[in-house]
C-alpha cells in the first residue's frame, strides 16, 4: 500500500483529502505545516506528499528545499495542492522539484487524475 | 462530469427539482436525438433528461418538458431542436484520456513517417477538443525533441456547441486538471482571470475543426492513416452504427488504423475492420474494393 503525507494547515482540507485518498487505497498521514511534514519524512519516507503552499511555521516551498538538503531517499513524489493558481507559482513549484500541481479547489477526480500522473494509482 | 457542456461537476450545484414530463414528450426528445445523432437515450441516462435541459428551458422561459417539446414541434424557433440535441449528447471527455492510447498513436504514426508522407489523423466526436489537443501536444513535443513532422489533425463533432468551445481553446480549472500533466499546462496554455485557461494558438492551429454528423454526413476527404472514434458510438442503435463504420472505413487509407474507446470493439459489430495483430486495441481496415464509399 502506498503512503501519502497530506500537508495542509487546514484540518478540513486534510480530512477531505484523507477521505478521498483512503478510497483510492492509499495509506494517509497528516502534517499541519512544513516542519511537521519534515519530521514525518525523517521518521519514514512517504511515497507521495500532497503539499500546501502557504502555511504557518514552514511553507511548502521551504519544506521542499529542506527535503532536498536532507537528501531523503527515495525521494517522495511531490504534488503541490494550493490556492495559488498563477503561472508564475506553478513554474516556481516545478523548478523547485514538484512533480505535479493541483489548483484548489480540488475534487475527487482532480486528485485521482493527478495521483495517476505521478504513478501512485 | 456526466454530460452537457458545463465544466463544473453537476454535484457542486444543487439541482432544483426537475419538472415532470409526459412519456410522449420524452419519446419526442428520444426520437429527435436518434434522428440527429444516431444515439439512443439509454434507460439509465433518461432520468437526467430534464436536468440537462433545465438551463435551456430557463433561458426560453419554458416550465415543463412538455412545453419545450411543443416549442420544438411548432417550429417557431428553428434553433431550438439543435440546442436540445447539444444538451442531450454526452460530451464527457478529458485530456489524455486512457493515456496508453497516445503511445499507440505515436507508434502508428511513426510507421507512416517512414514512408516520407505527412500523416493524417481524424478525431471523430472530438467533443470540446481535449482529444485532438492531446494528440497535438504529443506530436508538437516530439517534434521539438526529435524533429519529426506534426501530423495533420482533423477533428469533427455533431455538436456545434462543443465545437465552439474547442475552437476557442478555452478550458476551466477543473478541465485542465483532468489528465493533463502540469508541464503541458505550463507549456501550452495561458492563464486568464476567472480560472480560465487558453490554449496557445501555435498548438491550436494544428487542428482543423469541422462540424460533421457521423451517421449522415460524408467524411472529410483525403484519406486518414489513423482514426480515433472513442466513446462516440456507445449509444448508437445498430443501423446507424453500421453506417458509421462504413463512413469511417471510407475515410481511411488502405490498412489505416482505427482506435475505439476503452470499452468498445468492432468484433461482432462490423466486418470492415479487424483487430490489428500488433494488438494494443488498434483495429485495421480490411483492404479490398468491397468497402463502399458513402454517397
Ligand atoms: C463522450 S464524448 C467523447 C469525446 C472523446 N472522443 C473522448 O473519448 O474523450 C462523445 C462525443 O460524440 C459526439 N457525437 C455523438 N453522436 C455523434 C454523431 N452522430 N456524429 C458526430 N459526433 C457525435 C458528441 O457530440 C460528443 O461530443
Amino acid at each position: 500500500m502506498k503512503t501519502c503525507l497530506v500537508v495542509d494547515d487546514s484540518k478540513v482540507i486534510r480530512k477531505v483529502a484523507r477521505h478521498i485518498l483512503e478510497t483510492l487505497d492509499l495509506e494517509v498521514r497528516e502534517a499541519g505545516d512544513g516542519r511537521e511534514a519534515l519530521e514525518a519524512c525523517l521518521e519514514s519516507v512517504p511515497d507521495v506528499v500532497l503539499l500546501d503552499w502557504n502555511m504557518p511555521v514552514m511553507s511548502g516551498m521551504d519544506f521542499l528545499r529542506a527535503l532536498r538538503e536532507a537528501r531523503i531517499e527515495p525521494r517522495p513524489r511531490i504534488v503541490f495542492c494550493t490556492t495559488e493558481n498563477g503561472m508564475a507559482h506553478i513554474r516556481a513549484a516545478i523548478d523547485a522539484g514538484a512533480d505535479e500541481y493541483i489548483m484548489k479547489p480540488f475534487d475527487r477526480e482532480t486528485l485521482e487524475s493527478k495521483l495517476q500522473l505521478v504513478g501512485m494509482i | 462530469m456526466a454530460s452537457g457542456l458545463r465544466s463544473v461537476p453537476p454535484k457542486a450545484i444543487a439541482p432544483p427539482a426537475p419538472p415532470m414530463a409526459s412519456i410522449q414528450a420524452l419519446n419526442v426528445l428520444a426520437a429527435l436525438l436518434e434522428a440527429r445523432t444516431g444515439q439512443q437515450i439509454v434507460r439509465h441516462r433518461s432520468t437526467r433528461v430534464d436536468t440537462v435541459l433545465l438551463p435551456l428551458m430557463r433561458e426560453r422561459r419554458l416550465e415543463t418538458l412538455d412545453q419545450l417539446v411543443i416549442a420544438i414541434l411548432d417550429g417557431s424557433d428553428p434553433s431550438l431542436a439543435g440546442r436540445v440535441v447539444d444538451a442531450l449528447v454526452n460530451c464527457e471527455t478529458s485530456f489524455f484520456r486512457d493515456p496508453h492510447v497516445f503511445d499507440t498513436i505515436v507508434e502508428t504514426i511513426a510507421t507512416v513517417e517512414k514512408t516520407g508522407r505527412r500523416a493524417r489523423i481524424w478525431s471523430v466526436g472530438c467533443s470540446t477538443g481535449q482529444e485532438p489537443l492531446s494528440i497535438a501536444m504529443a506530436f508538437a513535443e516530439r517534434h521539438e525533441r526529435i524533429g519529426t513532422p506534426i501530423p495533420e489533425i482533423v477533428a469533427t463533432d455533431v455538436s456545434e456547441a462543443a465545437l465552439a468551445r474547442a475552437r476557442a481553446g478555452s478550458y476551466t480549472q477543473f478541465e485542465v486538471q483532468r489528465g493533463l500533466p502540469i508541464r503541458h499546462l505550463v507549456r501550452w496554455f495561458e492563464g486568464r482571470a476567472d480560472n480560465e485557461w487558453i490554449v496557445r494558438p501555435e498548438l491550436l492551429r494544428h487542428i482543423a475543426f469541422r462540424q460533421m454528423n457521423l451517421v449522415s454526413d460524408p467524411p472529410p476527404g483525403g484519406g486518414f492513416d489513423l482514426v480515433l472514434c472513442r466513446n462516440v458510438m456507445l449509444y448508437f442503435a445498430a443501423e446507424p452504427k453500421q453506417r458509421a463504420f462504413q463512413t469511417l472505413a471510407s475515410a481511411m487509407r488502405p490498412s489505416g488504423g482505427l482506435i475505439l474507446g476503452a470499452g468498445e470493439t468492432v468484433i461482432g459489430q462490423t466486418d470492415l475492420f479487424r483487430l490489428n495483430p500488433g494488438g494494443r486495441g488498434l483495429y485495421e481496415k480490411i483492404d479490398g474494393d468491397t468497402v463502399p464509399r458513402p454517397a
